[in-house]
């Protein structure tokens, strides 16, 4: 369901200001049964990497056997910066490790 | 096994997901973390449908039209035929997922002797099943492991409801007459023969959770029999049933 | 005021950057996160993906309250399947909002403080077994409705995050409209619970829209980012024009005497929603505002010692490996 009328909200400018034991994100890739590549289908969090795999079992495809799951790190992806579209785009702060949706997934994406 | 043995053993396989799977559902929304939640939901569903398949069958065995909303919905109490330890209340989220593995260890091994039936049906039914459980057993076996040996406060509400919750484990492998009519038919396995696995798998998990199973032999019964269920099972049955108690007839 | 300080804050800025990333945006060009953005684009998106994630983990308690006394074994488990889904898009949606450089934890804080708002539909109460229906039927549909076209919003991440969302949400409004036929069509109790479910949940649905245009402070700047992509009034009149016939085909009456169509526009003239109620609610004084947020912060706090648990098992495990190696 959808927050048709967000409120006014200040993003958080001090995060390093406030430290917190929060588990990691996880970069969540799947080769479905059709034997395609592994393709990235979303993040999410877990405490380790076995939990990060059996989360995205649960998560991302809603136990359909016969899959196999990737699961990296967030802060572990190396992500190309997107300077070849001009100088007006330069990276964006830090967090980088943070982006979990670095990669384009079709619009017809199709069920995994 | 005559049709009024087999329908309660039906009874049984059906009763425990049901409870069990609305005890679950209990939680909807209310989990730790997302993607517990989201675990959790699956869990339920899965024992969701798979008392719509005991349930259903054990009604036709019946043979008196009801069906498994029917025999979910419409009965009290001292009909339900489910061991004790899946109607006692979730507590939180530690009792909640030692129930569950105490539960899943013992499904796990009986859907795999299940399979091999003399009754086609079940046989179907528990093959089906068994993958599911396989997926709960492994997960909820990760919970009891790494909320045991995690942190100070995750080890000692483990152990608690372990403590909890072992005198409920020991009616899971009480032989009755019903149980041994479904051996002479070949049609599901000695309970009794089950308890040695599953004490060997527990004492495995429990050693990797260092969580101590308590020494005390003793094991509550009375919920398979349906002699004397704990008082939890009518509250729980007072609201799951409470639509169709309320509007006796109409459909939903 | 906040319209005024993303201007404020514009004005900091490179005024040629603003003009390409414009240009961008025009050209229906997808901003990923890496890209420069404006400060105010960043901070209205956190805003609003954040309030979109809350919405979906709030929105779990109206119909859960129900999950442990639907009627049949199948209404059950769609039920549930349902809100597993919302739980799951507020996982995607708080991924989404985690691009732009806050976690998914901050947030959370933000929600159970009250500093975030979330949806205020999901401040009204489920009372009957039809609010079930109801709440597919009419919350999902205004959702829909808002949804389906920020699949196409400028901000790549957010739009991956719609399309996967709008995939699934497919089957929840039809249970709901599948609920108020079954109750539409059955006993006079079971019609009497219909109506009075549309009679509660008909004004709350028109809100979810927002004020109308006229009123809304920060409409126009987000038009023009592409993540608002609609007026509030165009969806409104929308939403009924799609639903006052759904309405007509279930036998229910929609509560306003002010409904009729109109040939000369080919709308459904209605009337607006009491906002003063609207304005209420969002201030915390609807009806459940309370108990929804104790609800949220119950689940947080009882929860913290099993992630804190996980997360010293898994810290004692990478320990043990390292001293394996």
């Amino acid at each position: 369901m959808s927050s048709v009328n967000p409120a006014p909200y200040d993003a958080p400018e001090t995060e390093a200001a406030r430290p917190r034991d929060e588990w990691p994100l996880w970069e969540i890739f799947i080769r479905g049964q059709h034997g395609l590549n592994h393709r990235h289908v979303g993040s999410l969090h877990a405490a380790d990497a076995e939990m990060a795999v059996k989360n995205a079992r649960d998560v991302y495809t809603r136990r359909n056997e016969g899959v196999s799951i990737w699961a990296v790190e967030a802060r572990h992806i190396a992500a190309s910066s997107p300077s070849d579209k001009g100088p007006f785009y330069e990276p964006a702060q830090s967090k980088v490790y943070r982006h979990p949706t670095f990669f384009d997934i079709p619009d017809e994406a199709g069920h995994m | 096994m005559t049709p009024q043995d087999l329908f309660q053993y039906l009874l049984r396989l059906g009763d425990n997901t049901l409870v069990l799977g609305h005890r679950t559902s209990e939680w909807c929304g209310t989990g730790p973390v997302l993607e517990e939640d989201i675990a959790l939901a699956n869990t339920a569903l899965d024992l969701i449908g798979q008392t719509q398949m005991w349930l259903g069958y054990a009604g036709e065995v019946e043979s008196e039209g009801r069906s498994a909303d029917d025999l979910a919905m419409l009965r009290d109490v001292w009909d339900f035929r489910n061991v004790l330890l899946v109607e006692q209340p979730n507590g939180d989220f530690g009792q909640t997922m030692m129930r569950q593995f105490l539960f899943d260890l013992w499904h796990d091994l009986m859907l795999a002797n299940l399979q091999k039936s003399a009754d086609p049906r079940i046989a179907e039914i528990a093959e089906k099943a068994s993958k599911e459980v396989r997926y709960h057993l492994e997960r909820s076996t990760d919970t009891v492991v790494g909320l045991g040996d995690g942190s100070p406060e995750s080890h000692r509400r483990m152990q608690a409801a372990l403590n909890l919750l072992w005198p409920y484990v020991g009616e899971l492998f009480v032989p009755d007459d019903i149980d041994a009519a479904a051996v002479a038919a070949g049609i599901g396995p000695d309970p009794a023969g089950i308890g040695a696995q599953y004490r060997n798998l527990a004492d495995e998990v429990m050693a990797r959770a260092t969580l101590a199973i308590p020494s005390d032999p003793f094991a509550h019964k009375g919920g398979k029999s349906g002699f004397r269920h704990t008082e939890h099972l009518g509250h729980m049955l007072t609201e799951m049933q409470w639509l169709q108690r309320a509007y006796p007839g109409a459909t939903w | 005021m906040y319209a005024q300080m993303i201007k404020s804050e514009a004005t900091k800025e490179d005024p040629e950057k603003l003009a390409a990333f414009q240009a961008r945006i025009d050209a229906d060009d997808k901003i990923e996160p890496k890209d420069w953005m404006p400060l105010g684009y960043r901070k209205t998106l956190v805003r609003q993906i954040g309030q979109h994630a809350h919405s979906e983990i709030v929105g779990q308690l109206p119909e859960g309250n129900w999950v442990t006394r639907a009627p049949t074994l199948e209404r059950k488990a769609i039920l549930l399947a349902k809100v597993q889904d919302e739980a799951g898009h507020g996982l995607y949606l708080y991924c989404a909002a985690e691009t732009l450089g806050v976690s998914r934890d901050e947030l959370t804080e933000d929600l159970l403080s009250g500093k975030m708002k979330y949806s205020s539909i999901f401040n009204y109460p489920t009372l009957t077994w039809a609010d079930m229906g109801a709440v597919g039927w009419l919350v999902d549909g205004a959702a829909i409705m808002n949804q389906v076209p920020l699949q196409r919003t400028s901000y790549g991440p957010y739009a991956r995050a719609m399309v996967r969302i709008c995939k699934e949400e497919s089957f929840h409004q039809r249970q709901g409209y599948d609920i108020m036929m079954k109750m539409a069509n059955g006993t006079s109790a079971q019609k009497r619970m219909a109506q009075d479910a549309l009679n509660r949940f008909w004004y709350p649905a028109l809100m979810m829209f927002g004020p109308s245009d006229k009123d809304s402070v920060h409409s126009e700047q987000s038009m023009a980012w592409k993540i608002k992509m609609n007026t509030n009034d165009e969806l409104r009149q929308k939403f009924v024009d799609q639903t006052v016939p759904q309405a007509e085909y279930l036998g229910l009456t929609v509560p306003d005497p002010a409904v009729k169509w109109n040939d000369k526009t080919k709308r459904y003239d209605f009337s607006e929603p009491d906002w003063d109620e609207f304005f209420d609610v969002i201030k915390g004084n609807g009806p459940c505002n309370t108990e929804r947020l104790a609800a949220r912060n119950r689940a947080w706090d009882d929860g913290a010692w099993v992630r804190d648990g996980f997360l010293a098992h898994a810290r004692k495990k990478a320990a043990r490996r390292m001293a394996a190696e």
